[in-house]
């Protein structure tokens, strides 16, 4: 269990985290969501107490982390898969973990052989891989079999099959009961993982809800169809209330299903060579939800530079 | 990877009964970090080779030159601090290797993950000081041993060398190890003010090689002073057998010498404590 509190976190002039308040509850996977420098990471550092909050707190099982007795025992946290001295082989970082823990070395084996690194145990860090990097580092975050696990985009660098890998894994980990806290930019990889989001943008809470409801409130949902017969079936359409906007080569249509606008063109003898239900994606409910939030903008696109 | 989600759950085995992360089982996870990078040996070997290979070729050139020294230069003449003349380089490999405990773990990122394992941060930087110190020392006084019986042959032909149970011998011998671990010390209180290698390799540097001998370019007695005081003037002292008037006695001029890594040593503890990691 993560609890944070009116969490403010203030660099200089930038306000990095402003007044965060949320629950990370066990067994389920928590998605922390938001672009880039919204303040995931921040906010993840000051759960470790690795930042001192300038207003607030972030307590991890009722305590303050850096106050705990056993803390590998308690919480395993991937920040940076790149936070490794390179000229350590893998075995003696995991090795030097677990011994300030007071972890049986054996341990660092089965952790390795968890993730999938035991070939490359006594290599040094400095030649692997993003990916196997994130793995190494995952590997460290289960050394002490710990209650919460925090993941700070976890995905980065991994292949589909190492994305799918540690998409399961953190499943599992919520099933057993653990709280698991993992940090994206990506709503899609999210929507496939986190049973719970929690959504910020510039440091501040947007939302905090199911993954299901996120994705239900985000959705604009509406019905294409292409006919030769245009004007008369956005007639028919309109004399039932519905609004038709001719978009492209389509018809577009709100607040009507494809089977009710089919059996409405078959009843009228209405030619009909396309009809699709148009979702919104994930990834547009989000940016929709954030985007007075994104810190960096592209610049709009061309038109804005024609005028 | 197929083991994977089964094998998210082989955690239940018994981990130690009382897990925690205790000094000594930091003390333990630093000695395995000091160790498992190449740099550490590199660093001390380093240190022996300067110091033994200098002090063999000063006390040679001091053999080779006594016919034409001033008898003044002959009654200054120090057997002992002559065979362990290379510590002035030496001091600079040890005080890198105790810059580098701290500043590589900032460089690399690796700090995020020690403070997470261990977030007492005065315990880590505790377990840091402590075995560093102690192979610092060990490997000082080793060195220390072995400059002075690799120098001291060359002074045998004239009868002007020393021996273990003469006066003073002992101590400074012995004070060449404490030198060594006092100047990692240093280096590492300068790791831990500043976080990053270059500038605290370079403060080292300065504040014990080039600044010291600048100083005697200070007038009056009050430049006297801050001689005797300055850094490895103060410090070296331990390791000669004869002082001469400006400077201080071997173990006041080593307390000395210490004040100037604990000082630093200290505000980087406080600012370690207060600072986001």
């Amino acid at each position: 269990m993560i609890e944070v509190r009116g969490l403010t976190k203030r660099f200089g002039d930038t306000l990095a985290v402003d007044d965060l308040t949320f629950d990370v509850p066990p067994g389920v996977v928590t998605g922390f969501l938001g672009p880039n420098g919204a303040g995931k990471s921040t906010t993840m550092r000051v759960i470790l107490g690795l930042d001192r909050p300038t207003k607030g707190s972030a307590l991890v099982n009722g305590h303050s982390y850096a106050k705990t007795a056993s803390p590998m025992r308690e919480v395993g946290a991937l920040l940076d898969a790149k936070d490794v001295h390179g000229g350590r082989s893998a075995r003696s970082h995991l090795l030097a973990m677990a011994q300030s823990n007071g972890i049986p070395a054996r341990r660092v084996d089965e952790v390795l052989e968890l993730v999938g690194l035991q070939s490359v145990a006594n290599r040094r860090i400095k030649g692997f891989s993003l990916g196997m990097s994130q793995r190494l580092g995952i590997a460290g975050t289960m050394l002490g079999n710990p209650q919460v696990l925090l993941f700070d985009e976890p995905v980065n660098g991994l292949d589909p099959e190492g994305i799918l890998w540690i998409r399961n894994f953190m499943k599992t980990l919520a099933h057993e009961g653990r709280t698991v806290f993992v940090s994206s930019h990506l709503m899609s990889e999210m929507a496939l993982t986190a049973d719970h989001l929690v959504v910020i943008g510039r440091g501040r809470l947007i939302a905090d809800v199911s993954t299901a409801e996120f994705i239900a409130g985000g959705s604009t949902n509406h019905v294409r169809v292409r006919s030769p017969q245009h004007a008369q079936l956005a007639a028919l359409v309109e004399a039932q209330g519905i609004a038709a906007t001719p978009v492209d080569s389509y018809l577009e249509l709100r607040g009507i299903t494809c089977d009710e606008v089919g059996d409405l063109a078959a009843a009228n003898g209405i030619t009909i060579h396309e009809l699709f239900q148009e979702r919104a994606s994930l990834e547009e409910a989000f940016m929709e939800l954030t985007r007075d939030a994104v810190e960096y903008h592209a610049p709009a696109p061309a038109q804005e530079v024609a005028q | 990877m197929t083991a994977t989600t089964a094998a998210a759950s082989p955690q239940h085995r018994e981990l130690p009964t009382k897990p925690g992360s205790t000094l000594p089982r930091v003390m333990r996870a630093e000695w395995t970090k000091l160790f498992s990078v190449r740099s550490t040996g590199w660093t001390l070997l380093a240190l022996v080779a300067a110091t033994i290979g200098l002090g063999v070729l000063a006390s040679w050139g001091t053999n080779h030159g006594w016919p034409q020294m001033s008898a003044a230069d002959r009654a200054k003449f120090d057997p002992v601090s002559t065979s362990m003349s290379g510590l002035a380089l030496g001091q600079l490999a040890i005080a890198v290797l105790g810059v580098m405990v701290i500043s590589s773990e900032y460089s690399t990122g690796g700090i995020r993950v020690s403070l997470t394992t261990v977030p007492r941060r005065m315990r880590l930087l505790t377990a840091k000081a402590l075995v560093f110190t102690g192979v610092a020392f060990v490997v000082g006084l080793a060195t220390s041993f072995g400059a002075f019986y690799a120098g001291q042959p060359w002074f045998s032909e004239r009868g002007i060398g020393a021996s273990l149970g003469d006066p003073g011998v002992l101590r400074a011998v012995i004070g060449g190890g404490l030198y060594v671990a006092a100047s990692g010390l240093f280096g590492l209180a300068m790791g831990a003010l500043l976080r990053r290698t270059a500038g605290a390799v370079t403060a080292a540097v300065a504040l014990l090689l080039v600044v010291p001998p600048l100083m005697n370019l200070l007038p009056g007695a009050w430049g006297d002073a801050v001689v005797r005081y300055f850094s490895s003037n103060a410090g070296q002292q331990i390791s000669y057998t004869h002082q001469s008037g400006n400077y201080l006695t071997p173990w006041v001029g080593f307390g000395v010498y210490c004040l100037w890594w604990i000082v630093p040593l200290a505000v980087g503890a406080w600012l370690m404590e207060r600072r986001d990691a």
